[in-house]
C-alpha cells in the first residue's frame, strides 16, 4: 500500500525550478533515500511532502497521513528536559501528564536514553542528541518520518552506529521512511530503495531497488559495490554541470 | 550487527562522549577566586582617595577622608531615618520598574505583531531609549506638579523602553529551526507562543529588564534631587539637605548607599541570567 504518491511534482521559486516534474511512491514500511547533489532540491522536496511549502504543479498525496521531520540539527528546546522535550508533541496533542511521561519515557526506551530524561539537551552529545529528536519525532506518532541528512554533522564512528539504531528501530517499529542524503554510501546501508536526483533542476534520474539482505554494514563488499556504482552515475550528473 | 552488541556500543560511545564528571573546586576556594578582583578594586580607590586627602587638594571639610566617611556611614545605618529614606526610594524604585515591565512588555508584543505597528512605532522606542531622562522632568512637573507621579512618569518613561525592546529583539530572534521544529509539530497562535516564542525569547528578555532597571534606577535618582514632594523624605531629598548642610561626609554616604543598592540589584538580575544560561547550557563552565 503507498503512503506517499508524487506525480509530476514542480516546485518553483521565482524564476528558479528547484524540482521538474518528480515522480516517486513510497510503500508502507520501505525505506526510501533520496539522493543527489547539491542543488537537487532534496531538501525542498521533503518540506513540500512535510507541508511546509506548497507545490507548484503536479499532484502530490500523502491522504490524510501524518508525517514528521527530522533535520541535520537535532533542534532540541533548551529550556525543557530531554524528557519534556519527547513530551512535547504529546502535549500539543493534549496527551495528559501520566499519559505523556509514560510514553516518552517508552521512546527514550527506543532509543536507548531512558536514564537521560532528565538531562538538558546541551549536557548530551551530539549523537546523542540526534536520537532525542528521533524520539520526539516518534512522539508524533507520525505514518510517514521525514529525515533530512540527520548524521550529516556526526563523526563516522557515532554515524555507522546510529545507521544500526535507525535501522533496528525502522524494523521495530514499522516505521515507514523518506531519508535526504548527499552520502552515497549511507543511502545504500539504509534504503530499500535510492532514488538518485539531478541537480538544477532536480528530477529523478534513477531508481535503484538494494536488494542486500540486513542488516548491512556500511563497509561490506555489496554496499561498497553498489554504492561505487552509483556513485558513478552520480558523478556523470555532476560533471554535466561543469564546462 | 547482533542486537546485544549494538547495546554496548552505544552505551559505550554515550559513556566516552559525555567523558569523565570533572570536580568542581572546594566552594571556599571558587568564592574567593571571585572575590579577591573586586576587593582589590574597593582597596584602589580607597588608597587614590585617600592620597588624595593626604595631598591637601581640597580642605578637610569638603573632601574628608575615607575614614570620617565610613564612620558617619556607620551611624547613619542605624538611625531609623535612613531607613525610612531607603523604603521610600526603594518603594518608588519598584513600583515605578514594575509599571513599566508592565508597559513594556504590552507594548513590546504588540510592535512584534502587528507590522504597521512596527513600523510606526518601532523606531520611536529605540528613540526614547537615548533620550537621556532628565529631559522629561519640566514637562512631567508641568503636567503632574512636585508630585509621585511627576517621579513614576520619568522612571516609567525612561525603563519601558529597554523592557519592550528586549521582548521585541526575543521574539524577532528566534532561531529560524526551532521555528521550523514548531511548524512540523503543528504548533499555531497559543500554543506557537507559550511552548516557542515566549521560552525562546526569554534571556533577551531578562536583559531587556537588566537594562530597565538601570534606566529607572537613574531616572529615579535624577527625580528624587529635581522633584521634592513635601513629606516624602527620599534617599535623593537627604542628600540635597546635607549638600545645604555643606556636609560632604554625608553627600558622599548616600552616593555608596546609591552605589551598593544599585549594585545589590545588579547582583540579583545576574544571578537570573546566570541560571538561564546555565539550564540553557549557553555558559562555557
Amino acid at each position: 500500500m503507498s503512503v506517499l504518491q508524487l506525480e509530476n511534482v514542480s516546485k518553483e521559486y521565482g524564476s528558479l525550478l528547484a524540482l521538474d516534474r518528480v515522480s516517486l511512491t513510497v510503500q508502507r514500511g520501505e525505506f526510501v533515500c533520496l539522493l543527489g547533489a547539491s542543488g537537487c532540491g532534496k531538501s525542498t522536496l521533503l518540506s513540500l511532502v512535510a507541508g511546509l511549502d506548497r507545490i507548484s504543479g503536479g499532484t502530490l498525496d500523502i491522504g490524510d497521513r501524518k508525517v514528521s521531520l527530522m533535520f541535520q540539527e537535532a533542534a532540541l528546546f533548551p529550556w525543557l528536559s530531554v524528557r519534556a522535550n519527547v513530551e512535547l508533541p504529546l502535549r500539543l496533542q493534549g496527551a495528559g501528564r501520566a499519559e505523556r511521561r509514560r510514553r516518552a519515557d517508552e521512546l527514550l526506551e527506543i532509543v536507548r536514553l531512558r536514564d537521560f530524561g532528565d538531562k538538558r539537551p546541551h549536557e548530551l552529545s551530539g549523537g546523542m542528541r540526534q536520537r532525542v529528536a528521533l524520539a520526539r519525532a516518534l512522539a508524533q506518532d507520525a505514518d510517514v518520518l521525514l529525515m533530512d541528512e540527520p548524521f550529516g554533522a556526526l563523526d563516522a564512528m557515532t554515524r555507522d552506529i546510529l545507521h544500526d539504531e535507525l535501522e533496528r528501530i525502522w524494523r521495530e517499529q514499522e516505521l515507514t521512511v523518506l531519508f535526504v542524503t548527499h552520502n552515497v554510501r549511507e543511502a545504500v546501508r539504509l534504503g530499500d530503495r535510492v532514488i538518485l536526483l539531478s541537480s538544477r533542476p532536480g528530477r529523478v534520474i534513477e531508481d535503484f531497488a538494494i536488494a542486500h539482505a540486513r542488516p548491512r554494514r556500511i563497509d561490506s563488499p555489496e554496499v561498497s559495490g553498489q554504492a561505487a556504482e552509483i556513485t558513478d552515475r552520480l558523478r556523470a550528473e555532476v560533471a554535466r554541470h561543469g564546462n | 550487527m547482533a542486537t546485544e552488541t549494538l547495546d554496548r556500543a552505544v552505551s559505550g560511545l554515550d559513556a566516552l562522549e559525555l567523558g569523565p564528571k570533572r570536580q568542581k573546586g572546594d566552594t571556599g576556594k571558587r568564592i574567593w577566586k571571585s572575590t579577591w578582583p573586586k576587593l582589590l578594586a574597593i582597596a584602589i580607590v580607597l588608597l587614590v582617595w585617600q592620597i588624595v586627602v593626604w595631598a591637601e587638594w581640597k580642605p578637610i571639610y569638603v573632601l574628608p577622608s575615607p575614614e570620617t566617611v565610613f564612620t558617619d556611614l556607620g551611624t547613619v545605618i542605624t538611625t531609623a531615618d535612613f531607613w525610612d529614606g531607603v523604603r521610600v526610594t526603594m518603594t518608588r524604585a519598584f513600583t515605578g520598574f514594575l509599571l513599566a515591565v508592565v508597559i513594556g512588555t504590552v507594548v513590546g508584543a504588540l510592535v512584534s505583531q502587528f507590522a504597521p505597528l512596527r513600523a510606526a512605532i518601532g523606531s520611536l522606542i529605540t528613540g526614547l531609549q537615548t533620550m537621556p531622562s532628565i529631559m522629561w522632568f519640566p514637562l512631567a512637573i508641568l503636567l503632574f506638579q512636585l508630585s509621585e507621579s511627576a517621579i513614576l512618569f520619568v522612571v516609567v518613561l525612561g525603563a519601558a523602553p529597554s523592557v519592550a525592546n528586549g521582548l521585541i529583539s526575543g521574539i524577532d530572534y528566534v532561531p529560524r529551526t526551532w521555528l521550523r521544529v514548531g511548524q512540523v509539530l503543528g504548533m499555531r497562535g497559543f500554543a506557537k507562543y507559550r511552548h516557542l516564542i515566549l521560552p525562546a525569547s526569554l534571556p533577551s528578555f531578562i536583559s531587556g529588564l537588566k537594562q530597565g532597571w538601570a534606566f529607572s534606577w537613574r531616572s529615579l535618582m535624577a527625580g528624587e534631587l529635581l522633584v521634592i514632594v513635601p513629606g516624602a523624605l527620599s534617599i535623593g531629598v537627604r542628600m540635597q539637605q546635607a549638600r545645604d548642610l555643606s556636609d560632604s561626609s554625608l553627600v558622599i554616604c548616600y552616593i555608596i548607599v546609591v552605589l551598593i543598592i544599585g549594585i545589590l540589584i545588579d547582583v540579583l538580575f545576574n544571578a537570573a541570567d546566570n541560571a538561564l544560561r546555565k539550564r540553557w547550557g549557553l555558559l562555557s563552565s
